[in-house]
């Protein structure tokens, strides 16, 4: 399911002597870009598999959305802060073991400050050692680049990410269970049990659900940003 | 001058004012799809082909699909009569099959038209909406799909239910794959499994299945069950009883006096849409037949192991009960979704026979085996006819 095709992006070999603003173009591109033009999940399609497992509501889909940014940024930056010193033979194995270690990490502050939401991630926690966009980040970014771009690609990538768990939570949390973040939307005279004609609808709490969601959401996508017309 | 060219001409005269109009580049360009539609349904296209003709044949998608429908008449005809049929028996009156035929005829209608036309009306709003988007034309390809979705609903599933089914089926099932012609999975079943596990209180147990409740008020018969005859196999084996709580059997799966999907009860009404797609060649044998086969392998097989129940159905039961005659004939040979080589036909037809058995005697959850069997068999149809060809290479290349 791993989208393996990832292009190094080299590092300019002659930088400018003058300092680069912090916020300059070509790092708000790497900030931005995953947003949607470069997305993990829609474009590059990596990470599919939690995406389907903790939407079925908004909360622990926040939750992971933020666990996640937490990793991509923190492993970006010591990889990135280490890259020349990783021999080239055992990279992986130093960057699995950053993101295992900062996963426990993550793991560790779920259980001690959300408790509940932690119960309902189950696993998907402890699976984001292998996410297959922290991995391909590292490799594809943090490796070849500076610091501080590879802090920006990888708070962009964790938000490009997460913006697709919460679309999709919404959606499977309003048709699946007829509320938003806990808060009932559908009224609960309309339900059948109560003398009306609505049934919440079943299928949105199975996977499948994100899967329909998220093939819409690409669909949308790729009808609106002529960019991504001619991708395969 | 007739009447024809009395009623005609002036429709004709009003088209050819708006044709100018509605041509692409002109102010409702939009509009054209929706024109062209509406006047190549009521008169002869003026046009013709413009190159040499290849192939000489009177037989085109409209007259494919129209023979479809027709068809699927007697099912549509006895599931209205039926629905009115389940629901007398269900208070109480009009018991004997004979009796009240043009009440229960009338009760049926109100119940089951409605249906029709949510889905004709849902189906075609969306095709008409794709192709003007895709500035494309309108095809047939909906009449059939528009037909076959009523005939595989419960008859007390809600309006609105149909209508958000169909758009699924239609929008997620077709047209996100390319339209008529392009589609993986057989479109009515689509927006049956969505419903199926969208709504399942709807589509299963023992209240979709017979138009009237206690919740409406009604005196039912001592012994009311609802469950389709299907359900009941599950725990009782052969001890089916009918809607009324009388012992039923065989006979009357045949005729299809039985609570169940609208189109689905009678294997008469059924295998007489059989006999016309046959005749005109437009369904294929090779996957009837197969079907047929497949199923009673497995029947056969289950009744030698015989460990439960529902096991030990005569094998041949099992092409008489639910959705297996309907969907063997309408839904397994549909030309789009099925294996095109023959050779894969027959191992496509028996492979949904023989999973249509197994899944309903496995996993009583999910008495329709059928349609979860011809959805997974869809997505292996062209992986079925790949291997049908690359044998047929390799055999030839042997010999070459």
């Amino acid at each position: 399911m791993a989208n393996e095709e990832t292009t190094i992006q080299e590092e300019p070999k002659k930088e400018p002597k003058k300092k680069e603003a912090l916020f300059s173009r070509r790092n708000r591109r790497y900030l931005l870009d995953p947003l949607d033009d470069d997305n993990p999940i829609t474009v590059q399609v990596l990470g599919i598999c939690s995406a389907l497992a903790v939407t079925t509501k908004i909360k622990p889909a926040f939750v992971m959305a933020v666990s996640v940014v937490a990793v991509t940024l923190f492993s970006n930056l010591i990889i990135s802060l280490m890259r020349k010193g990783i021999p080239n033979r055992i990279r992986m194995i130093v960057q699995l073991t950053v993101i295992a270690a900062l996963v426990v990490l993550v793991d560790q502050v779920l259980k001690a400050y959300l408790y509940d939401v932690s119960t309902q991630l189950t696993v998907f926690v402890g699976l984001i050692i292998t996410n297959c966009i922290i991995m391909g980040r590292l490799e594809a970014f943090a490796m070849a680049n500076k610091p501080w771009p590879s802090v920006l690609d990888g708070i962009g990538n964790g938000l490009g990410y997460g913006a697709i768990l919460i679309v999709v939570a919404v959606f499977r949390e309003l048709l699946g269970a007829g509320e938003l973040l806990g808060n009932r939307i559908i009224p609960l005279s309309w339900y059948v049990e109560n003398g009306g004609w609505y049934v919440n609808n079943g299928l949105m709490v199975l996977p499948p659900a994100a899967m329909f969601l998220i093939g819409i959401y690409i669909w949308v996508q790729r009808g609106f940003n002529k960019k991504l017309h001619n991708i395969s | 001058m007739n009447l024809r060219h009395a009623i005609s001409k002036p429709i004709r005269n009003v088209f050819d004012k708006i044709k100018p109009h509605v041509q692409p580049g002109e102010k409702f360009e939009m509009a054209y799809t929706t024109f062209d539609a509406i006047e190549s349904l009521l008169f002869v296209p003026d046009h013709t082909t413009k190159s040499g003709v290849h192939i000489r044949d009177g037989i085109d998608l409209k007259r494919t699909m129209i023979t479809v429908v027709i068809a699927m008449i007697p099912a549509l005809l006895f599931g209205i009569w039926n629905a009115g049929h389940q629901h007398y028996l269900a208070i109480g009156e009009f018991a004997g099959v004979r009796e009240g035929f043009l009440l229960k005829l009338l009760f049926g209608s109100i119940k089951v038209l409605p249906i029709v036309a949510v889905s004709y009306g849902v189906g075609l709003t969306i095709e008409f909406i794709s192709v003007t988007i895709k500035k494309e034309q309108v095809n047939e390809g909906f009449l059939v799909t528009g037909m076959l979705i009523p005939l595989v609903m419960p008859v007390n599933i809600p309006l609105w239910m149909v209508a958000v089914a169909t758009v699924f089926a239609v929008v997620i099932g077709k047209e996100a794959f390319g339209g008529t012609g392009m589609n993986i999975l057989n479109v009515a079943l689509t927006a049956r499994a969505f419903l199926f596990f969208a709504y399942p209180k709807n589509m299963s147990g023992d209240d979709p299945w017979v138009a009237s409740s206690v919740k409406d008020g009604q005196a039912l018969v001592d012994g009311f069950t609802g469950e389709t005859p299907l359900a009941q196999a599950v725990e009782n084996g052969t001890n089916i009883t009918s809607v009324s709580g009388e012992a039923i059997g065989l006979s009357d799966f045949v005729l299809g006096t039985i609570p169940g999907s609208i189109g689905e009860t009678s294997s008469v009404a059924i295998l007489l849409g059989a006999s016309i797609l046959l005749i005109t060649g437009i369904g294929s044998w090779r996957i009837m037949l197969s079907v047929v086969l497949g199923g009673l392998t497995m029947g056969y097989i289950f009744n030698l192991l015989g460990l439960n129940a529902f096991m030990s159905v005569p094998f041949y039961y099992h092409l008489f009960m639910g959705g297996f005659m309907f969907g063997m004939v309408f839904m397994a040979t549909d030309p789009v979704t099925a294996a095109q080589t023959n050779r894969g036909k027959y191992i496509y037809g028996f492979l949904i026979g023989l999973l249509a058995v197994m899944i309903r005697v496995f996993n009583p959850a999910y008495p329709e085996g059928m349609m979860l069997a011809i959805l997974l068999m869809n997505v292996f149809a062209p992986l079925i006819d790949h291997y049908v060809i690359q044998g047929n290479i390799n055999r030839r290349l042997a010999h070459g």
